[in-house]
């Protein structure tokens, strides 16, 4: 299959995706002030995944309707289908999150690239883009290269926070309009991703130098785990990986890294035994490592 | 005799506050011994209006001006003039080098009278001082000094309407003081960036913003804007008062829109016949006031100031003031069985439009001899409130809790911000994640700016400096009033007394 065709035949022009959540203005998902948009599903399975329900579908079982103390949740088409949900009456006490044997969210909504550009219409001129989270954002090419083709006719800026697990240079429209990415490199070796993640890496670190000649690597984030996978080896080997393109030199631009010490919030419970939460003291070397290698513009949260 | 015994009842009681400073005791024992004072020639029916039986009928404020006042209200005296000539008065030769400037302005501050006593504009600082930071004074060494100048600031000047302005231009001078500024997180002196996007470069305004997050300060204010109505020599004062270099207001009253509304019948009746009689009044005596001030109190014959030539009569202006539009607009949607409410309704929104511009139009047609500077009208201003104040939101303000999405309110403040050269503005709270992403905020004013909005101010929510209505106060200083206490700055007591403390904490959060 060439590429064009693999684009075209993944998602359809207009296709409503799942969209878990729209923040109007978010301080936390790059640059500026930043419209964000959470879409739901993912493609890999970190043991440490903050956001576990944002990994999966609904597949319409009910267990949530029928626990739902606000009457938020219905099967208007009967048992075994989608579940509606009315934001109205929700108390967003999370109890569907938590009773969901799927690791998915009822509360969440259908929308074509042009719908979701509707909400983020309503904030400009005080934001200055648009960041795509999720889940996995880049599960839904056609439907992101809609959407920042539109950001991108109102002079916003356009932002994919991403696992980077499919080829980017498979999608070359979706890339045309996304002015950068926020990486994860959650592990350097194949088995300490794999560790991880459940996955190996040589897309991710295929995809960090593609987008880093061109440019595109806004940002590269590490999860520091210290007990689950090599993190002081992995700054080092990923610093080292990029070395060559953090300048200013033709395309180039200076790659901000993202240390981020691993919490319990929201982790599932069967898999907090797995992780260990590091030291403020244990992030600072991280960060000398880091800019050792030459990197200035360190971020530790 | 009455009234004599009240007021020697007054001050043995200010005497006797184990609450108060010297300071506080001298400035309230004057306060009081002027009160007793009846020299200004006001209108007939003003009392009902000024001082009603009822607090809950007062319609017009004169914010504790006094019954016969000895100075204007707010000074603005222009420093780089002083610079540039010395003072005979002071016996101060022009300052030569840096420290000789710092020097200078801690000495004439102690010379610049208000209705606080203490100096509302305190200078341009980074013009003042940028062209002395010379290459031979380090960075270290500027900063030692900027930092034993505003901590002198802080301790003697007791007062946090006292307003220092930057900007739009970056300079060294100005990145010292944010630094210094930052690092020190005191309430005095207030701080306020005259930002333009087309002057003021990104990575400055990110460090004001930056700044901001960790001492409240400097607000943003629109410069283009501002030098559109009052042209390149306007400054920011006080709260966020619009005014001009070398003059400043002779008085500031204030109409209590949401009481005032209590005497219509309807909409109509308030539109026009009794906010029109109110404004009448209002202006009417802050007439008599600055006719008082100009042809009889002789300040403008006898203080060096203007003797000196840093200020000048005819660059004064006045300032007419109001509070408590989203009062009174709910009061008549309520009179007129209407369920729309300020700040959230279209409809609600369209009014106070309407009541604003009756107060403009009135405004405009009104002629003060003495406002010259002001093509002889007063500036409108949206007056922040005072400790006392009662379900009388600030200004154009939606009320605490009540406000829309970020956008939304954005939007709404556009539709009132321009009535106001002489100040108004709004105050967000900010997430403590923002530190990492000041630039969070600069696009927020950047976008607002382009709404044509005037003047913000952000502060990182759990910080111990904060803004409480348009001053700064420190938690940890009104703690210490509030266990009885003695603290220095008078802003402390406002804001341990000020009814928008305890709603402050309940602004809606950004981030």
């Amino acid at each position: 299959m060439n590429r064009e065709r693999k684009e075209a035949y993944l998602s359809p022009p207009g296709e409503r995706v799942p969209v878990n959540k729209v923040i109007p203005f978010s301080s936390v998902d790059g640059p500026g002030s930043r419209t964000a948009v959470f879409l739901q599903e993912c493609n890999i399975d970190c043991r440490y995944c903050h956001n576990p329900e944002t990994r999966n579908l609904c597949s319409g079982c009910g267990k949530c309707v029928t626990r739902c103390p606000a009457g938020a949740l219905s099967q208007p088409a009967g048992p075994g289908t989608r579940v509606a949900f009315a934001p109205e009456k929700c108390v967003a006490c999370d109890t569907c999150i938590r009773v969901c044997p799927e690791g998915a969210s009822p509360r969440i909504e259908y929308l074509t690239a042009a719908e979701c550009f509707e909400r983020v219409r309503t904030q400009i001129p005080f934001i200055r883009g648009v960041t795509v989270s999720g889940g996995e954002c880049t599960l839904h090419p056609v439907f992101l290269a809609e959407l920042f083709a539109l950001c991108h006719a109102d002079h916003l800026t356009t932002l994919l926070d991403s696992n980077g697990m499919i080829d980017y240079a498979d999608y070359p429209t979706l890339m045309e309009v996304t002015d950068g990415v926020m990486l994860d490199i959650k592990a350097y070796t194949p088995e300490d991703h794999r560790r991880v993640t459940g996955y190996g890496n040589e897309m991710v670190l295929k995809n960090a130098v593609w987008l880093a000649e061109r440019g595109k690597l806004t940002e590269i984030r590490t999860v520091a785990v210290p007990g689950l996978f090599d993190v002081p080896g992995t700054v080092r080997s990923v610093c080292r990986l990029l070395a060559p393109y953090n300048n200013t030199e033709g395309a180039h631009r200076v790659i901000r890294y993202k240390l981020i010490t691993c919490r319990p919030n929201g982790v599932r419970k069967k898999y907090l035994p797995d992780l260990d939460f590091p030291s403020p003291a244990y992030m600072s070397e991280l960060a000398e490592i880091a800019r050792g290698e030459g990197f200035t513009d360190l971020q530790v949260v | 005799m009455e009234e004599v015994e009240k007021t020697r009842k007054d001050i043995l009681g200010i005497i006797e506050d184990r609450s108060l400073t010297h300071e506080q005791k001298v400035a309230n024992l004057s306060a009081a011994a002027v009160s007793m004072m009846d020299v200004l020639d006001v209108p007939e029916g003003l009392q009902e209006l000024l001082r009603p039986a009822d607090e809950g009928d007062q319609c017009i404020c004169d914010l504790f001006e006094g019954n016969a006042p000895v100075r204007p209200r707010y000074i603005i005296p222009d420093y780089a003039k002083f610079f540039r000539q010395g003072s005979s008065f002071l016996r101060l030769d022009p300052p030569k080098d840096f420290f000789e400037a710092l020097n200078d302005l801690l000495i004439i501050y102690r010379h610049v009278p208000s209705v606080t006593n203490y100096p509302v504009y305190v200078g341009q600082l980074d013009e003042l001082l940028d062209p002395f930071l010379t290459d031979d004074i380090d960075d270290a060494t500027a900063e030692k000094f900027l930092r034993m100048f505003f901590l002198n600031v802080d301790r003697t000047v007791l007062d946090s309407f006292s307003h220092a302005n930057i900007g739009p231009r970056d300079t060294r001078a100005g990145r010292l003081i944010l630094k210094v500024e930052g690092e020190l997180k005191d309430a005095v002196p207030n701080l306020t960036m005259k930002y333009d996007p087309d002057v003021t470069p990104d990575d400055f305004a990110a460090l004001c913003a930056a700044t901001a997050l960790k001492a409240a300060k400097p607000s943003f204010a629109n410069d283009k804007m501002f030098r559109s109505e009052l042209g390149d020599n306007y400054v920011i004062a006080s709260c966020y008062n619009g005014l001009l270099l070398g003059g400043g207001s002779y008085t500031l009253c204030r109409l209590i829109l949401g009481n005032i509304a209590k005497r219509a019948k309807d909409t109509d009746d308030f539109l026009k016949n009794v906010l029109p009689y109110v404004c009448d009044m209002q202006a009417r005596y802050m007439d008599a006031r600055i006719r008082f001030e100009v042809e009889e109190s002789g300040f403008f014959e006898s203080n060096f100031l203007a003797k000196e030539g840093l200020i000048y009569r005819d660059r004064f202006t006045a300032m007419f003031g109001l509070v408590g539009l989203a009062e009174a607009v709910n009061l008549l949607m309520e009179k007129e069985g209407k369920p729309y409410r300020y700040g959230r309704d279209p409809e609600a929104t369209e009014l106070g439009v309407k009541i604003m511009d009756v107060i403009d139009q009135f405004n405009k047609n009104h002629v003060n001899p003495y406002c010259e500077a002001t093509d002889g009208h007063f500036l409108l201003h949206a007056q922040v409130g005072i400790a006392t104040d009662i379900n009388r939101t600030p200004g154009t303000r939606i009320p605490i809790g009540q406000e829309p999405d970020l956008a939304d309110h954005l939007r709404f403040l556009s539709h009132f911000h321009h009535y106001f050269p002489s100040g108004t503005g709004d105050i967000f709270p900010v997430d403590v994640t923002v530190h990492r992403n000041p630039e969070y905020i600069v696009d927020i004013v950047k976008g607002a700016f382009r709404e044509n909005l005037r003047y913000l101010s952000f502060y990182e929510s759990t910080g111990d400096v904060f803004r409480v209505t348009g001053y700064l106060a420190k938690r940890s200083e009104i703690q210490k009033y509030e266990k009885g206490e003695a603290v220095m700055h008078d802003t402390t007591q406002l804001a341990a007394g000020a009814s928008e403390l305890g709603h402050a904490q309940e602004r809606r959060i950004l981030g």
